[in-house]
């Protein structure tokens, strides 16, 4: 009985191998082609790159060059950074005083971050676009603000979820014995929220990093790009897309993301699921 | 207690409340608005009535890419779940090397769907270059490529919470089945499935809204091409705002009509299998 599951397991393992081995491959033929020649990228994708196709570091050279990819990380690296600290700080606070404080205005605001969560973004991106130039939002500082707004539903939500489970005695403890509101959120409620932080700052940073559209609308382009607005610039137009840029330009976008991966792994993990039991 | 913190408002709260009315009531309420009107900017809007409304469903595209999206998410949501779901049960069994397979399902998801669109892309193309047809040479080709994409992107964020959900059924629940007898297909079905309805519950819920609101994906993998037959919703009405001029009102229209259809789904479907979830 117990040799027969042992051979069971020996045999998924490597029948997950050869799977494991399926899903790495779309990343492993991008970086094989990101060394070819352009014109044999599209004719020739399987091919490995020798001879006459191998151009060294060539597309990678054409590719920086054509979307300024280090700008463009930076701006990413600055918004999603920025966005993220801010929406903790703003959202974790929000969430406390709406949970224990309760009037007509806390509940709104309750009920209005929950009805955000379910808005697509379609229904706002024209207005939310106009009214960021208006106010002159459209810069990676203002985009913070913008986020903030745009994520607060979601990160409110979780917030007010995990302060529901905190006993409220330990808070009254410390405000009698001479804690102003800011210094007990700071000193005994905050340091409690420390696993929902993490989670909302997984959740968060995997969505703004990798968002297209809203800063799309809202930044001006013609001084800022993200990163994935840099990769579908490269496409934009009408003319030919250059493959060979193409390819360097998205290895260059994953090695960041596989970098992060390789040392949050665990909190990525541990937050998709607690924020997945929340939600 | 609640005396002394609520003249902090200003400091707790105010700061989010500003934010979230910049970033969401203001847009919100003058979308709902603007459907009503013809405008190419805010500031020109003339009130119109229902009739961008009416001429929603007067070029076929929108019903065309409401019909294409409800396919893609009725097929995405049942293959993800299902797949997410044996992944999940084959590697709780304690088989050599787990963590890796985790590591290695769950990676995609960390990649935007820009990039994810792209590398799929030259994949897809150079496979269907055999047959000397491309993603674009019809919509079919292009559902399916956006399907295998979603499979590669989303089945390990869905495995990971079905594996949570897993563990945490009692062991002894499982123990007792046996016990009394169920073979592995009843402990399945009247055990394993019902202690996991809270993780079903989750999944479905975000594939569906992924499925629906899916964007960034259509936009890198196909673009609609050929000629808007491969475009989901969410592309539909980016393309009437920006790619028709004098069309913004109707763009506006469309969006409160997704945003409905969303808001519906998404109600439903909590009720649904809410109403399903067991206490051990």
């Amino acid at each position: 009985m117990t040799s027969q599951k042992q051979r069971t397991n020996n045999i998924l393992t490597v029948v997950f191998t050869i799977i494991s081995l399926f899903y790495v491959y779309p990343i492993f033929l991008v970086l094989l082609n990101s060394f070819k020649k352009k014109a044999y990228i599209s004719r020739k994708p399987f091919a490995i790159p020798t001879g006459k196709m191998f151009v060294g570091l060539q597309n990678y050279v054409n590719g920086i060059a054509k979307t300024g990819f280090f700008q463009a990380f930076l701006c990413s690296l600055f918004i999603t950074i920025c966005s993220v600290a801010v929406i903790i700080l703003c959202t974790s606070m929000c969430a406390w005083y709406i949970t224990r404080v309760h009037n007509v205005v806390t509940s709104a605001i309750y009920y209005l971050c929950l009805f955000a969560m379910i808005v697509p973004f379609q229904m706002v991106m024209f207005p939310l676009s106009k009214v960021a130039n208006m106010l002159h939002l459209s810069n990676p500082v203002g985009l913070i603000v913008i986020y903030l707004g745009f994520g607060a539903g979601l990160a409110v939500f979780m917030f007010t979820g995990f302060v529901k489970s905190i006993p409220i005695e330990i808070e009254e403890a410390a405000m009698i014995d001479g804690c102003t509101p800011i210094q007990t959120f700071f000193n005994i409620v905050l340091p409690v929220m420390k696993p929902t932080c993490i989670t909302v700052a997984i959740l968060q940073t995997m969505w703004i990093w990798n968002d297209y559209l809203l800063p799309y609308l809202t930044l001006d382009l013609k001084k800022y790009k993200t990163i994935p607005i840099a990769v579908q610039y490269l496409k934009g137009g009408y003319g030919s897309v250059d493959m060979g840029a193409m390819m360097g330009v998205l290895v260059l976008s994953i090695i960041p993301i596989i970098v992060f991966y390789m040392f949050c792994q665990r909190y990525i993990i541990e937050g998709v699921v607690a924020g997945a039991v929340k939600g | 207690m609640e005396k002394a913190i609520k003249r902090y408002f200003p400091i707790f709260v105010l700061p989010t409340l500003v934010a979230f009315t910049i970033g969401f009531i203001i847009p919100f309420i003058t979308g709902i608005y603007l459907s009503f009107c013809k405008f190419t900017t805010i500031t020109d809007a003339k009130f119109i009535g229902f009739s961008n409304y009416l001429k929603i469903w007067t070029d076929g595209t929108f019903v065309h890419s409401l019909w294409y999206t409800t396919m893609f998410t009725i097929v995405t949501v049942v293959l993800i779940n299902l797949l997410a779901f044996i992944v999940a049960m084959l590697l709780t069994r304690k088989i050599k090397g787990t963590n890796i397979f985790r590591t290695v399902f769950f990676m995609p998801n960390l990649i935007g769907g820009i990039i994810l669109g792209y590398i799929w892309n030259l994949l897809l193309n150079g496979i269907l270059a055999l047959w000397d047809k491309t993603l674009t040479y019809s919509s079919t080709y292009g559902f399916w490529g956006l399907v295998i994409l979603m499979l590669w992107q989303q089945v390990g964020y869905m495995m990971i919470i079905y594996i949570a959900g897993i563990q945490n059924i009692p062991g002894d629940l499982i123990e007792a089945a046996e016990i009394d007898g169920a073979n592995k297909w009843q402990q399945l079905r009247y055990v394993t499935i019902p202690m996991l309805m809270p993780s079903i519950t989750v999944c479905t819920f975000l594939t569906l809204t992924n499925g629906f609101k899916l964007f960034d994906q259509n936009l890198a993998l196909t673009n609609g091409e050929p000629s808007d037959m491969s475009e989901m919703l969410a592309l539909n009405i980016f393309n009437t705002f920006y790619g028709r001029p004098g069309w913004e009102g109707v763009g506006q229209a469309k969006a409160v009509v997704f945003f409905i259809i969303v808001g519906i789904i998404a109600i439903t479907q909590n009720r649904l299998t809410r109403s399903k979830e067991v206490q051990a």
